[in-house]
């Protein structure tokens, strides 16, 4: 039967797809930790993992100082990095599916701006709930990018009722250039060391620990769940949400927990790693490019791929100019700002051979 | 299966539609039509769940709209809608396979064999099957219409709401589509109701129809009843004539385009336009004349511009002399489908012609006439069939607009002045021995310039029965005398 086979093919490519990922992952993963000032020999390194984390009875006994290296510093490092890319990626695929729109991305959209309010506001001014303790950073970053994509929506709704891909994208630069000015403001006030200040707000997922680990991973866990049981819903909802509610889908609850999940995973990787701009935007336009635009699998793969690429932007901010280290937001930006500016004239062009 | 309510409501506190009630019956094709602004896609989102309603209900399968959920919904309606743009490129196929969603149940909305075979059998019977691997981005607005049907048709609705349907289909996918409407309707009792633009589609295949004006119900009844000439007129505010369907029993309406000036200006068929050859008589009009004739090609009604009575050899027997007819005039440069075209055996130079005229009108009329084969109507049944060439072909041009039943009352009238003067000169049936009311293949043509002044009747004693009657008698009789003449003189 010819479907059989077609269905086999296409079970082959998915396969492919995810093994790929999987392999980019692991891959930046490895060199991710093995590279730094200090080297660490990829068979070191796999003995020190087998060692500390599956306590494999492993009879080499590494290098001490490598394997706090390891499990203090680099491990953590990759971790951290890891789920930012994955949660901004992620994010980046279910807001662009739901708003039908290739240049949304927590970055555009102003709600990392919003996150970084939350995050400043409770940096700087030392705020901390009771009862949530360590996890007031991320509440409340959560709390400031769902206030903001909520305004962002509903200005670019007043502006132009149908939504316009640019509508909703210069809304957001609006929102991101106002909030910029206010996190600027406070940090005028607070008259803090500036460079490790605007360190922070290019992003970096330096010197952070397993503290920060714990801090994004529930969150994590919480808004991937959300968005990978939406994402049929997401497949519908870019023929427009009348076209998706003919379809079957219950518009507002759907677009309602997309758009919380997002703003979570986007509030929780601000808050442990500052603004990182345009991995949600590169990331599923490549992995769309590459295996499709049908989001069961969009995101899961971006969630991968936009992991690994994130391992591989911090070591090359971290290597780049060693000793120094850049911020890893540059690295995301000046491959991002590029890509943004590119898929912005191919839309256009696309646009006027329809038109 | 659908009833709405005193259904009222519209977008942001403007109520676009006012108390709408009515019901469509399961295995219906249901018709929506009204000017742009009347009300019929605030109505369609409404039924189709999209959009909310103030006052009134709509019930569906005798349960309330707002008691489904939305996936419940979507099992029971599907929408195909008028455009639909993409923001990334699906297949075909992932497209299609969307309109399962609201079947696939549990956490991993696992793919059935069900799925997949429904999935299939849509994209055939929508013609998108071969194409389903293709983007959808990549395909024509019909192709893209196709497909998405095929995604409303994959929900296995029970009613089908379609808004404009043809709007991006060329001629014959229309009239596929909405055959494939009709036969789903009629076969599998889908409830089809549509939203059209083109009142002659929407009068063709819907069985009820509801015209919708400034928001309130202006008829909802069957086609014929809801398509009348003077409300069309009304609510879409323009001029159109209503006009039934040449092969089917249902109306039509045509739009009449705003005059110009000289576009309609009367001018006078006559003798300028006649050259009587030795082949074929021939007449040509400035303008298209609207005719009614009996002859061989251009019979019926119509409109046509050439005019050909062409001599055949009176053995000319062709078992196909429509065909034949039409090459001959193709092979003279005279476009056979712009043409009346009879034929006569009798030598073309008998032939009688005559312009009369009365107060505002005239009538130029043209006759040939050989009675070697002439009958007594009254005893027919006396002579054996045989299709020789026409004998007596009359052709009448009438300077004037003529009513449709004056063309009728026209070829009543020359027929008798016809028959009279057969009579007057005493032709006789050779058979019968009693006097001859014509030949066995006796055409006529009326023509006019349906300009100038309008003519109502035109029997006997109106004054276009008058011109018709003095001129077919005196012109008949002339050529029947030269044409005897002729015979002699062989």
């Amino acid at each position: 039967m010819p479907n059989q086979s077609i269905r086999t093919f296409l079970t082959t490519k998915w396969t492919l797809a995810y093994l790929l990922a999987l392999l980019f992952l692991l891959f930046a993963g490895t060199i991710g930790i093995s590279f730094g000032s200090v080297s660490v020999p990829i068979p070191v390194l796999l003995q020190i993992i087998g060692k500390e984390i599956f306590h494999l009875p492993i009879s080499a006994d590494p290098d001490v100082m490598l394997t706090n290296i390891v499990m203090n510093i680099r491990l953590p490092r990759v971790l951290l990095a890891g789920l930012v890319g994955a949660s901004l990626a992620i994010a980046g695929a279910a807001f662009q599916g739901l708003l039908r729109n290739p240049l949304a991305d927590p970055y555009t959209l102003g709600i990392s701006s919003g996150a970084s309010v939350g995050a400043v506001v409770t940096l700087f001014l030392n705020i901390s709930l009771p009862f949530i303790g360590l996890y007031t950073l991320p509440a409340l970053s959560i709390l400031c990018s769902v206030i903001t994509i909520f305004c962002v929506l509903a200005f670019a709704k007043k502006m132009d009722r149908s939504m316009k891909v640019e509508t909703i994208i210069l809304t957001g630069i609006i929102f991101s250039s106002f909030l910029s000015a206010f996190i600027s403001l406070m940090i005028a006030l607070t008259g803090e060391e500036l460079r490790q200040i605007i360190g922070w707000l290019m992003g970096s997922v330096s010197m952070r620990g397993w503290n920060y680990i714990g801090i994004i991973l529930p969150f994590f866990i919480i808004g991937t769940l959300i968005l990978i049981m939406n994402t049929r819903e997401l497949n519908a909802m870019t023929f427009g949400e009348d076209r998706a509610k003919h379809l079957g889908v219950d518009v507002q609850r759907r677009k309602l927990s997309i758009l919380i999940a997002g703003s979570i995973l986007t509030g929780a990787a601000v808050a442990v790693s500052g603004t990182i701009g345009f991995v949600g935007l590169v990331i599923p336009h490549l992995v769309r490019r590459i295996w499709g635009p049908d989001h069961i699998h969009l995101l899961p793969l971006s969630l991968l791929v936009g992991s690994g690429f994130l391992i591989l932007a911090d070591l090359v901010a971290r290597t780049i100019i060693a000793p120094s280290e850049l911020p890893i937001g540059v690295i995301t930006s000046l491959i991002g700002a590029p890509a943004f500016a590119l898929i912005l004239l191919k839309r256009r062009r696309v646009g006027r051979t329809d038109a | 299966m659908l009833e709405v309510k005193g259904l009222t409501g519209g977008y942001d506190n403007k109520a676009v539609l006012d108390s709408v009630s009515f019901e469509v019956h399961k295995g219906e094709l249901f018709g929506i039509l009204g000017p742009n602004g009347s009300g019929k896609t605030t109505l369609l989102s409404m039924l189709s769940g999209v959009l909310d309603y103030k006052r009134g209900s709509i019930r569906i399968k005798g349960k309330d709209l707002q008691d489904y959920s939305a996936k419940q919904l979507a099992r029971v309606i599907a929408v195909l809608p008028q455009h639909s743009s993409l923001a990334f490129s699906y297949t075909v196929k992932e497209t299609v396979s969307l309109g399962r969603y609201a079947h696939q149940t549990g956490w991993f909305h696992s793919w059935s064999a069900e799925d997949e075979e429904i999935v299939q059998r849509v994209m055939k019977q929508t013609g998108v099957a071969e194409f389903q691997d293709l983007h959808f981005e990549r395909l024509s607005g019909g192709e893209r219409q196709r497909v998405l049907l095929a995604q409303a048709l994959a929900q296995e609705p029970e009613v089908l709401f379609l808004d404009e349907p043809t709007n991006h289909l060329d001629l014959s996918y229309q009239k596929e589509l909405l055959d494939l409407m009709r036969k789903m309707a009629k076969e599998q009792e889908l409830t089809v109701i549509s939203i059209f633009h083109d009142l002659n589609l929407a009068g063709l295949y819907c069985d009820r129809l509801l015209l919708l004006a400034k928001g309130e119900i202006q008829a909802i009844a069957a086609p014929n009843e809801v398509l009348q000439q003077d409300r069309i007129q009304e609510v879409y505010r323009t001029t159109i004539e209503k006009h039934p369907h040449p092969a089917l029993p249902k109306p039509q309406m045509f739009i009449v385009p705003q005059k110009h000036g000289g576009d309609y200006d009367p001018f006078e068929i006559n003798q300028s336009h006649l050259t009587v050859g030795r082949e074929m008589i021939r007449l040509n009009a400035p303008h298209p004349l609207r005719t009614m004739s009996s002859g061989v090609t251009g019979s019926g009604m119509g409109w046509h511009r050439y005019f050909v009575n062409r001599h055949v050899h009176h053995d000319y027997d062709c078992d196909d002399h429509l065909a034949e007819m039409a090459d001959y005039l193709k092979a003279h440069n005279i476009d056979p489908q712009e043409t009346v075209g009879m034929m006569t055996a009798v030598f073309l130079d008998t032939a009688a012609f005559k312009l009369v005229k009365a107060e505002g009108f005239s009538v130029f009329i043209i006759v040939t006439a050989g009675v070697g084969n002439a009958i007594d109507a009254s005893l027919a049944d006396r002579h054996s069939w045989s299709s020789a060439p026409g004998t007596i072909n009359t052709w009448i041009f009438v300077n004037g607009h003529l009513a449709e039943e004056a063309f009728i009352h026209s070829i009543v009238t020359a027929t008798e002045a016809k028959v009279k003067a057969l009579h007057d000169l005493q032709v006789l049936d050779k058979v019968t021995n009693t006097y001859a009311t014509g030949t066995s293949t006796d055409s006529i043509l009326v023509a006019a310039t349906q300009r100038g002044t309008t003519l109502q009747y035109g029997g006997t004693i109106t004054p276009l029965g008058k011109l018709i009657s003095r001129g077919v008698y005196d012109c008949t009789a002339e050529a029947i005398r030269n044409s005897r003449k002729r015979n002699e003189a062989l």
